[in-house]
């Protein structure tokens, strides 16, 4: 039951809160007990967290009766966090609670609380109107149900899928500013890049940018805070030059070398500190241009890692060398060598007379498919493309490249295909803890029409593309495409030409889709063949490892 | 020990306790194979180890003495084998050799401890061909007083049900013996459906005796649980799509696969059946449902 940035009595307010939800009145007992506390919490305010919390663990037991019991255990990790206090500007802390300052200058008691008070109207009354928001649990805390039942750890939405919520924009705008290095003028910020066009109300929290305005334009030459590496990446994703999950890992990976290699450590700082920091702006850069990928993150999560555990008495040159290596281990592991792996155990799955579908362009079943032509196994490929990528065509020209037999369709013609296939191999984006698979749009489409002519699905994905998020829908978390994409110009005629002056017009270019794990028959790995159902037991085993 | 003493312990396993599993005399063969192995290397002894597995497979060509062969030999390479005398080493691996062995003899008792508990008095159970553990599972039940009967099918080609029938007659439990055929036809007046396992698959799907997986498709269609019974030793390595997905290795018997050259006039002998159909697993590990079985199989082979 933590309210926003008062360090001295988060305690007190959630008493007074209770009390008053209850519509007693302090009495004079409860009175003196609060002047006592806050006297002691002033001069426990410069000591450690933990002592005031345990102080106010006790208050609490020794509180009204009305108290639960269960309360003081459930609310204490709530009480840490903002009262810790210390905290450095990089631990991201919630908008409603953010580090307040240490030192507040001495007022009376009276008037610390008065004050109290009218935050605690202003905030009661501007959460109202919101649902389910980030970390508030102050108002959580006025229901006459039962406080426990309401756990003070609440999850937080990611920013990204809160578009349409204008608190969580500023905040973002807000963020962008701070991630400067001190010292710059304005100009020099990463700008807020705006969202384009009508976007249809199922999607409307989403972020949906126009192709023909990068972020790039925005940017003011010389740039000093980011890296041209690193902008020239941004550009690359923003065009859909660098495009497909692996590829932009290992660009990604290429441009942080880059990063590192020009790095030099300022005076009075540490390498494994400084250089995270100087990493974050580039990475907000980044998910501005286009947001990040399930495989960029674990990569970017890795060298956040390494970099912080370089010991504090390596020299520069041998710390950067170091990085670098263990950036080309981790392409080398990860990429290629998994790459390897599960080519090795695909080829078993294909046999002679097989006839099988693909779908888009996945650089690792393209791989796949070349490698088991040199082992002399005979096949034939379908391929499968849909609009407005059209990546199929790619696919298509790779293996006909390396004198694959294969026939291509449209999406709208894959129920008419099937009976011919034996085996449908997919690639992904990313594969989520439970189960589910998020590839490109159209892959569920696929598994399902599979799964109705009961032709075996295989889905092939390296594990460094596993990550902890549980998505039932491809609603929740999703990534639009520039609309105008979807116009096309026939016979000279273009049709959608005006799809602005059409106020009940939207177009929806959606990139990534949700797969269940019924649809899916089997998952191969760099570290095996596993049913869908096990990827959380995999990510134990890989969380073990590390 | 060359191929023919080993065929021939292997032989003389299997005659002196026609109850014991195909892989548990396989296993004892092998243990018997590292006592009296005169390699130099441990990695000589491995080798000859899974040669030895090779042989045996070739005898008997389950599921379930490839897999045996193979967890047995992750078994005792299992501990650290840092000694520097080659008989010290070798003397950890039997030990954890007579481990293995001692554990797995026990598989079938705890199965049938979890297992029994499922059967309600007046139970109807159908269950298909012969198989020991299933057995031992209604010899339990039995022991508890539980009154059910039992549906045996026939399990042609080699009407191996009829010897079910025989062993459950004399532990006067009310059998009939049916058609392979008449699955559908008896599933009506049937509660729950038991069969064992020759393999356990990756996918948590089962390698069993041919017309398995018929009766999970019809229990399936008559929403009837169809329940598995089999020893933690049987899980393999395997990973089969449909049924042609399955090794011809394992479809047919031994000697067909030596003697005979065009395949595809044999019928197999057994067939795979999906995960989806099949409600539980009852393992000397525990009750699993079909997708903890790849957990269970990370663990073991990891």
């Amino acid at each position: 039951m933590a309210d926003s940035g008062v360090t001295d009595g988060p305690n007190k307010k959630d008493e007074i809160e209770r009390v008053k939800s209850e519509g007693k009145d302090l009495t004079k007992e409860e009175k003196q007990r609060l002047r006592k506390e806050k006297k002691q919490q002033k001069k426990n305010k410069e000591k450690k967290d933990d002592k005031a919390s345990q102080e106010s663990e006790k208050e609490k037991k020794s509180a009204t009766s009305a108290a639960p019991a269960s309360q003081p255990p459930t609310q204490l990790p709530a009480q840490k966090a903002p009262s810790a206090v210390p905290a450095p500007a990089p631990v991201p802390v919630p908008a409603s609670e953010a580090p307040a300052p240490a030192d507040k200058p001495a007022k009376s008691k009276a008037e610390l609380k008065a004050e109290r008070r009218a935050r605690q109207e202003a905030e009661r009354a501007s959460k109202q109107g919101k649902k389910g928001e980030v970390g508030q649990q102050a108002p959580q805390g006025k229901s006459k149900a039962p406080p426990s039942e309401l756990q003070p750890v609440v999850k937080r939405l990611p920013e990204h899928i809160q578009v349409d919520n204008p608190d969580v924009l500023k905040k973002l705008a807000k963020k962008l500013e701070r991630q400067q290095t001190p010292g710059y003028n304005a100009a020099t910020k990463i700008p807020l890049r705006s969202d384009y066009g009508y976007k249809v109300s199922l999607f409307s929290h989403l972020h949906q940018y126009s192709r023909k305005a990068p972020l790039t334009q925005q940017l003011s030459i010389p740039s000093t805070v980011i890296h041209p590496a690193i902008v020239q990446l941004g550009l690359q994703y923003s065009q859909g030059i660098v495009a497909g999950s692996n590829a932009r890992s290992v660009a990604l990976l290429h441009a942080f070398k880059q990063v590192i290699r020009d790095y030099t450590t300022p005076p009075n700082e540490e390498l494994s500190r400084d250089l995270v920091n100087k990493l974050k702006p580039y990475i907000s850069f980044l998910n501005q241009c286009r947001p990040l990928s399930a495989s960029m993150g674990n990569a970017i999560k890795y060298i956040k890692k390494e970099i912080s555990n370089i010991p504090s008495q390596c020299k520069e040159e041998e710390a950067k060398s170091k990085l670098l290596n263990c950036i080309d281990c981790y392409i080398n592991e990860k990429i290629v060598l998994a790459a390897k792996a599960i080519a090795k155990y695909s080829i078993e799955k294909i046999s002679d007379g097989d006839v099988i579908l693909v779908y888009g362009c996945s650089s690792l079943v393209n791989h796949i498919l070349c490698e088991a032509f040199e082992k002399s196994r005979k096949f034939r490929v379908i391929v499968v493309d849909s609009r407005p990528r059209l990546e199929g065509r790619e696919a298509l020209r790779r293996l006909v490249q390396r004198g694959i037999s294969c026939t291509y369709v449209l999406i709208s013609a894959v129920s008419y295909i099937l009976p011919e296939v034996s085996k449908v191999f997919l690639g992904a984006h990313a594969l989520l803890a439970n189960g589910y698979v998020m590839s490109r749009v159209g892959t569920s489409q696929i598994a399902l029409v599979a799964k109705a002519f009961n032709v075996p699905v295989l889905v092939c994905c390296e594990t460094y593309k596993f990550c902890d998020r549980v998505q039932t829908d491809s609603f929740v978390s999703n990534e639009l495409d520039d609309p105008d994409d979807l116009i096309v110009t026939r016979k000279g005629k273009t049709q959608l030409e005006d799809w602005h002056q059409v106020d009940s017009l939207g177009l929806l270019n959606l990139v990534y889709d949700v797969t269940p794990p019924d649809f899916v028959d089997l998952v191969i790995t760099d570290l095996g063949m596993i049913p869908c159902t096990s990827v959380p037991v995999v990510l134990r085993v890989k969380n073990v490892d590390q | 020990m060359d191929e023919e003493e080993l065929v021939e312990y292997f032989r003389a396993q299997m005659r002196k306790d026609p109850d014991m599993a195909s892989a548990v005399a396989a296993i004892r063969t092998l243990l018997e194979f590292l006592k009296r192995d005169k390699g130099e290397t441990i990695l000589g002894l491995r080798e000859n180890l899974t040669w030895a597995t090779d042989c045996l497979t070739g005898v008997d060509s389950s599921v379930a003495v490839s897999s045996g062969g193979e967890l047995f030999l992750r078994f005792i390479s299992l501990t650290s084998l840092e000694h520097q005398d080659l008989s010290r080493c070798k003397k950890v691996m039997e030990e954890r050799g007579e481990l293995f062995l001692e554990k797995i003899s026990m598989s079938r008792t705890k199965v049938a401890k979890l297992c029994h508990t499922f059967i309600k008095d007046g139970a109807k159970i159908l269950t298909h061909s012969y198989s020991r553990v299933v057995l031992r599972v209604l010899e339990k039940a039995a022991a508890e007083k539980k009154r059910f009967s039992v549906y045996v099918t026939e399990s042609q080609p080699d009407s191996a049900g009829r010897q079910m029938a025989e062993a459950l007659r004399k532990l006067n439990v009310p059998v009939t013996v049916v058609l392979d055929a008449a699955v559908g036809y008896v599933l009506e007046k049937v509660d729950l459906v038991i069969v064992g396992a020759e393999g356990v698959v990756e996918s948590g799907g089962i390698i069993n005796k041919i017309g398995t997986y018929q009766m999970a498709v019809c229990s399936k269609a008559h929403n009837k649980p169809f329940y598995v019974v089999a020893e933690s030793f049987k899980f393999v390595r395997l990973y089969p799509l449909n049924q042609q997905d399955v090794p011809d290795k394992f479809k047919y018997k031994a000697d067909t696969l030596k003697t005979v050259q065009n395949l595809s006039e044999e019928h197999p002998i057994i067939d795979y059946t999906p995960p989806s159909l099949i409600t539980l697993l009852f393992t000397d590990l525990g009750v699993l449902t079909p997708s903890a079985v790849s957990d269970e199989l990370i663990k073991l082979y990891l």
